[in-house]
């Protein structure tokens, strides 16, 4: 994985400087609150209900033991023993102080980690797909696309104050492992017919209040161009998207009310300008970084086979571990979902369980999931026993990936003060449901997402089944949505009707898994039914 | 060290020529006439509808209302970019925190509405020891650096 050269170093560690001193004139009464906020936002310093929350950048979800372990270290020292690993790939800490907030920077830079602009509106950390490197499918590694366009990002002097908030997602098979088209940038690394790398962007996706799916603005950028093509998509939002409404100032809004092709005009525009003014980094730097993405040294001729006579085991290998591209080897998951547990949530214990797995088993490196679990891309087949017995031990073993029980889930009304509804006793509920129920297993691929309130940071747009929380007259109530999907086949979630109760919607979500039992053809996944038979029947047994 | 000189309460300027006390005009105003030479960019305005008119300017201010808007640097990366030399002043909500970027984007000058602490402009304007991007000033980017003599595209 990438390192730091002395370079990368000397701006990590300037930046922790950098935010001492304006902490320092905070606490002092030289900067307003208003002069602050975009400042700690953009080192990941965020102002929940009851506290400040830390926001860590994972760049492309990728790290390994040394980090892990620092994380923990981090939740034991300043937080509350935990931490909450995100749908962008990060770990946020909900409980931390501002006074310390440069000592944890500080201590996030001696391995090679920052909180730099994982809020505020400016270039967020990019995310990727969290089997890069290891999945069959994949034209290449897409993490060092997402490194080169990390350090393109960092300190843009030109996009740091950005009519809101921008994130892009990199990715390089046609899987989508990472909700590419819901970001405001998402790239797709692809092979032309004369055999040639090239990045396809997507621009103007999103989830929030006005969810769109981004449209493919330019299906081939030469690799050699690619970040002077970022430069121009990105100054021509910054020029024109809105401002006067924060609620219509993402770019998909710009794309939206511009349409399109005059969008694309425009960025072409712009970039047949850039393209003079020498901002593309030579082809050399993405060779070196490429360098530190190379494979793992696999062993030859290992054994694919399994001793399957536990159950349980057996149940966690079908439902966890996923194809590798090296023989004998597979990616194996660890679900941050336990029954009644909170959604991506990890213990300090844990979290130095998982690195210290992640270096016994998988090359040192651990991957976080867009969906909230843990990553070891490459573990030996032969070594799932030993892995599944240590995090059975840890309550890390819960075999239910892509399943209803791995939700994924904002932190709602528990901690944050925009949230309308709580998120997190309603995946607990659904999860403990399903789980006495017995139908997890029956009902297989079913992703269920959960927000707090319209921004959407739980994804229920995007959901096979979707809850939104909405507040009604004083009262938490709970929207249901059918049909969402971030994946390549990806669509927008919509709403069957009135809302239900806190016990009312977990009941709701039951019914409709059970109109899917009934009416599934063979081979149907839920969001297949759904598709096949649409709304009418899911309405029927929900209302009727 | 920084070079720069302050003559009145607020102005600082990165620039050793004379300074420009004309009155900047909106950029309407500026386009419909033959000899106005100072111009005043709110965030809204089109840079690039000065572009051919660069001869005659010797004055650009950018007006930034709140320092949160950030049209304002690529107004003054399109007026570097197509070769304006002239002043370029950031005016308006303009605090020691966003400086540096400004300076990157090509600003030579500054008038804040509130003054800025010298010590404090001193460290922002020495903060940071690398870029990662080219801009409009001089510095070489890290991967410059990294590939000394590497012809790039």
């Amino acid at each position: 994985m990438y390192r730091y050269d002395q370079y990368d170093q000397a701006m990590v560690d300037a930046r922790v400087e950098e935010f001492r001193d304006q902490t320092r004139r905070r606490l002092e009464g030289r900067l307003t609150e208003d002069q602050f906020k975009p400042l700690r936002l953009m080192n990941g310093l965020y102002l929940q209900l009851h506290a400040y929350m830390l926001r860590v950048a994972i760049p492309y979800g990728t790290l390994d033991s040394r980090q892990m372990h620092m994380l923990a270290d981090i939740a034991d020292k300043y937080d509350r023993g935990y931490g909450h690993f995100t749908t962008r790939q990060n770990i946020q800490y909900n409980w931390i102080k501002l006074e310390d907030a440069g000592d944890i920077l500080a201590d996030l830079a001696s391995v090679e980690m920052h909180a730099i602009q994982t809020s505020g509106n400016c270039i967020r950390n990019i995310s990727s797909d969290h089997f890069a490197g290891a999945a069959a499918d994949e034209v290449v590694d897409p993490r060092p696309y997402a490194e080169l366009l990390r350090q393109w990002s960092s300190f843009h002097p030109e996009f740091s104050y950005l009519p809101r908030k921008f994130k892009i997602a990199v990715i390089a098979s046609d899987t989508d492992r990472a909700a590419m088209r819901l970001h405001d940038i998402g790239i797709q690394i692809v092979r032309n017919e004369a055999d040639e790398l090239g990045a396809a962007f997507y621009v103007g996706g999103g989830m929030g209040r006005t969810p769109m799916i981004a449209p493919c603005i330019n299906a081939f950028v030469p690799l050699d161009r690619m970040v002077t093509y970022a430069e121009a998509a990105l100054r021509v939002y910054n020029r024109h998207g809105r401002r006067d409404n924060k609620y219509k100032a993402r770019i998909k809004i710009l794309v939206h009310e511009l349409g399109a092709e005059e969008y694309t005009r425009q960025v072409e525009e712009e970039f047949a300008h850039l393209l003079g003014q020498g901002v593309e980094p030579p082809f050399a730097e993405l060779e070196r970084i490429r360098g530190y993405f190379e494979d793992p040294l696999f062993e030859d001729g290992l054994s694919a086979e399994l001793d399957r006579s536990d159950p349980d085991f057996a149940l966690w290998v079908d439902r966890n571990t996923i194809a590798h591209k090296a023989p004998g080897y597979v990616s194996a998951v660890i679900s941050l979902k336990p029954v009644g547990g909170i959604p991506g949530d990890a213990t300090a214990e844990q979290m130095h369980l998982m690195a210290d797995l992640a270096r016994d088993y998988s090359f040192d490196e651990l991957r976080v999931m867009h969906t909230q679990n843990i990553v070891l891309p490459h573990v030996r087949k032969a070594d799932l026993h030993a892995l599944w017995t240590a995090l059975e031990a840890a309550g890390l073993g819960s075999p239910n990936l892509d399943t209803i029980e791995d939700i994924i889930a904002c932190p709602g009304l528990d901690y944050c003060s925009l949230a309308n509804a709580r998120s997190i006793p309603v995946a607990q509920k659904i999860s403990e449901r399903f789980a006495a129920n017995g139908k997890t297993e029956a009902l297989g691929q079913l992703k269920l997402k959960i927000s707090g309130c319209i921004n959407a940071c739980g994804h229920h747009h995007a959901g096979h089944i979707g809850i939104l929380g909405v507040d009604k007259k004083g009262v938490e109530n709970y929207q249901l949505l059918l049909g969402g999907s971030e994946a390549e086949d990806v669509s927008l979630a919509k709403i069957t009707g009135p809302g239900f109760d806190e016990a009312g919607i977990v009941d709701a979500v039951e019914t409709a898994a059970d109109v899917y039992l009934r009416e599934r053809q063979d081979g149907e996944r839920f969001l297949d039914t759904y598709r096949r038979i649409g709304m009418t029947p899911f309405k029927e047994a929900l209302y009727g | 060290m920084a070079d720069f000189v302050s003559d009145t309460d607020t102005l600082i300027r990165f620039r050793d020529d004379e300074q420009v006390d004309d009155a900047a005009v909106t950029v309407d105003s500026f386009l419909d006439q033959q000899d106005a030479s100072a111009v005043r960019v709110e965030p809204g305005d089109d840079a690039r509808a000065l572009i051919p008119h660069l001869g005659r300017l010797s004055l650009v201010e950018v007006n930034f209302p709140a320092f949160g808007d950030g049209r304002g640097y690529s107004s003054a990366r399109i007026l570097r970019e197509a070769g304006y030399e002239g002043e370029l002043r950031a005016v308006g909500d303009v605090l020691v925190d966003q400086v540096a970027y400004m300076r990157r984007c090509g600003f030579d000058a500054f008038e804040p509405d509130a003054a800025l602490d010298e010590g404090d402009l001193e460290t922002a304007l020495n903060r940071w020891p690398e870029v990662y991007q080219p801009a409009a000033d001089a510095r070489q980017p890290i991967w410059a650096k990294r590939h000394e003599g590497v012809r790039h595209a």
